[in-house]
């Protein structure tokens, strides 16, 4: 900043300062707690509307092999940089597991390989991001329901929560930590996967390698990456910000379904 | 009673000014509700496209893959340049487009902060306005439907007749709203031939197609209602659709509301108000 004070700067501060203030009219509403709140009424009737014409084993459209977007966008995170995950990245995530716990009957542990020798689903869908731009991309997993059926839910189970590798913010608090939560009906959804492969290969570290999930019917950020842990649970609103999610945390619709 | 002097002169003229009700107390409602939703829908629309300011047309389209409409922020050594291109044509808009001054400061931005909801760049903030507004732009849309098809709205004042869309009505209308002549006297109690089309345009066409490209680029209705991007080409193309349709309704808003003015400005707004409209009759100035 310049630190030469004139006249000149003066009168074009104030004018700027002038049109601040009607903008700032506008943004105080905006920031306003029990505007926010029901504004946000609109995010309920969404999803309800959304669920009741939108049956909950309907699929999404899948593509074909011509339709692929000749290079997917990485976005968010796309290179954690904890020197576990480095670490991990540098040995082909040979050390990585997947940890399943919570309220589950069997706490499970899987390595990469695991994964890979289980059923999996392979579908050609299009990844529409919250900024507005969609890419379509080849990806191949282990449906979420087959994992979440060997592990057995305990009575009172409703969401899945994936705890990923990539901070997004750096905090103290860990709040900066990349999660997301999906409900059962979204967690058992046949096109809801484990993602190891992108259009043939194994995910790249910018994809959110060694796994990532796949929520068709959903916006990009509830596509967690690096996932490393899920945990089966009754609620969400005790972890961090209390909204579900990183993004949730941050404003955005734990519905994420337009 | 008639005194005997009138009685074989001209017959009584009708009074020189007299007052119709024009618009029901439903279509004002409606209206207005309409003014409110689409000023803010544009403003939190603005606000969402910021996120991502260029325009792809198909199933796909993300900043690797070729854009038809743009609206860019490059950076010129200290200077930051807006420039707005559309296909290969592109132009300069610093100032307003792609570069605008926010707190005194030129910042890269495709929509200027005084154009969107909220002024700083939120777009969690600008999707919870948009989507609140668009709730409420469909009830009331749907209430107006209901109205004008059961209540007899569309029949009764919009349906254009066979006198009103003969070529020649047509051609007649556009030379007199060219030389800013509107209807007068009892021509003036009904819309004229193309009021009613262009109404119907906004409420059947371009509305209609707000919504079913807005409800496009959500995922989970393409997933129960994938013929809508079979309609729309694809996801891409309805977010350019949803767009190019929203500058389109932007037009018929700067044309009617010139209109308003330019035909009455008071008698017009006092008729979205109350309902009552001036008639002068012609007649009754010979």
């Amino acid at each position: 900043m310049s630190s030469i004070f004139t006249r000149r700067r003066f009168l074009i501060g104030s004018a700027a300062s002038l049109g601040a203030v009607g903008l700032t009219g506008c943004d105080d509403i905006s920031q306003n707690q029990h505007v926010q709140q029901v504004l946000a009424l609109a995010e309920r009737l969404t999803m309800g509307t959304q669920r009741l014409i939108v049956s909950p084993q309907t699929l999404a459209r899948e593509y074909t092999d011509a339709d692929i977007s000749p290079s997917f966008h990485p976005n968010g995170s796309i290179q954690p940089n904890s020197a576990e995950y480095i670490q991990m990245a540098e040995t082909q995530f040979a050390d990585w597991r997947l940890k399943i716990d919570g309220m589950v009957n069997r706490p499970m542990e899987f390595s990469l390989a695991d994964l890979k020798k289980l059923p999996s689903r392979t579908q050609i869908t299009r990844h529409d991001c919250v900024e507005g731009w969609s890419a379509i991309g080849k990806w191949q997993g282990v449906p979420l329901g087959l994992i979440l059926q060997t592990a057995g839910l305990k009575p009172g189970a409703r969401y899945a929560v994936f705890y990923c590798a990539d901070e997004l913010e750096q905090t103290l608090d860990g709040s900066g930590r990349y999660y997301e939560s999906i409900d059962l009906i979204d967690a058992f959804h046949p096109q809801t996967i484990l993602a190891y492969s992108l259009n043939g290969k194994d995910l790249e570290v910018e994809h959110g390698a060694p796994l990532r999930l796949r929520v068709e019917r959903h916006l990009g950020y509830k596509h967690a990456k690096y996932v490393m842990r899920i945990e089966i649970r009754d609620r969400f609103d005790d972890l961090w910000g209390g909204n579900g999610g990183f993004w949730e945390d941050r404003g955005y619709e734990w519905y994420a379904g337009i | 009673m008639a005194s005997i002097e009138q009685i074989g002169t001209a017959p009584p003229s009708p009074p020189a000014k007299i007052f119709i009700r024009r618009h029901s107390a439903l279509t004002r409602i409606t209206h207005w509700i309409n003014v409110l939703c689409l000023t803010l829908l544009l403003m939190s629309g603005m606000q969402i496209f910021n996120a991502d300011p260029q325009l792809h047309w198909g199933n796909y389209g993300a900043v690797e893959d070729p854009s038809w409409f743009e609206i860019a922020s490059n950076q010129d050594g200290d200077n930051i340049i807006g420039i707005v291109r559309i296909g290969r044509l592109s132009m300069t808009t610093t100032g307003i487009l792609g570069a605008s001054t926010a707190d005194g400061e030129m910042m890269p931005r495709a929509f200027p902060a005084w154009a969107t909801i909220p002024s700083y760049q939120d777009l969690a903030a600008g999707r919870r306005w948009h989507f609140f507004f668009a709730w409420l732009f469909v009830i009331n849309g749907l209430v107006y439907m209901a109205y004008g098809l059961i209540g007899g709205h569309f029949r009764r004042d919009l349906a254009p007749t066979a006198r009103d869309i003969a070529p020649g009505n047509i051609w007649h209308e556009i030379k007199d709203h060219a030389r800013l002549r509107f209807p007068k006297g009892e021509k003036a109690r009904r819309y004229n031939a193309l009021q009613k089309l262009t109404y119907l345009i906004v409420i059947f066409i371009l509305l209609p197609l707000m919504i079913g490209s807005g409800l496009t680029m959500s995922p989970a209705i393409d997933a129960g209602y994938p013929f809508l991007l079979d309609i729309f080409g694809g996801r891409q193309s309805a977010r350019s659709i949803h767009f190019i349709t929203a500058w389109s309704l932007v037009a018929f808003v700067v044309v009617h509301i010139a209109m308003v003015i330019l035909s009455g400005l008071w008698n017009n707004i006092r008729s979205m108000v109350t309902g009552r409209y001036a008639i002068i009759n012609e007649e009754a100035d010979r």
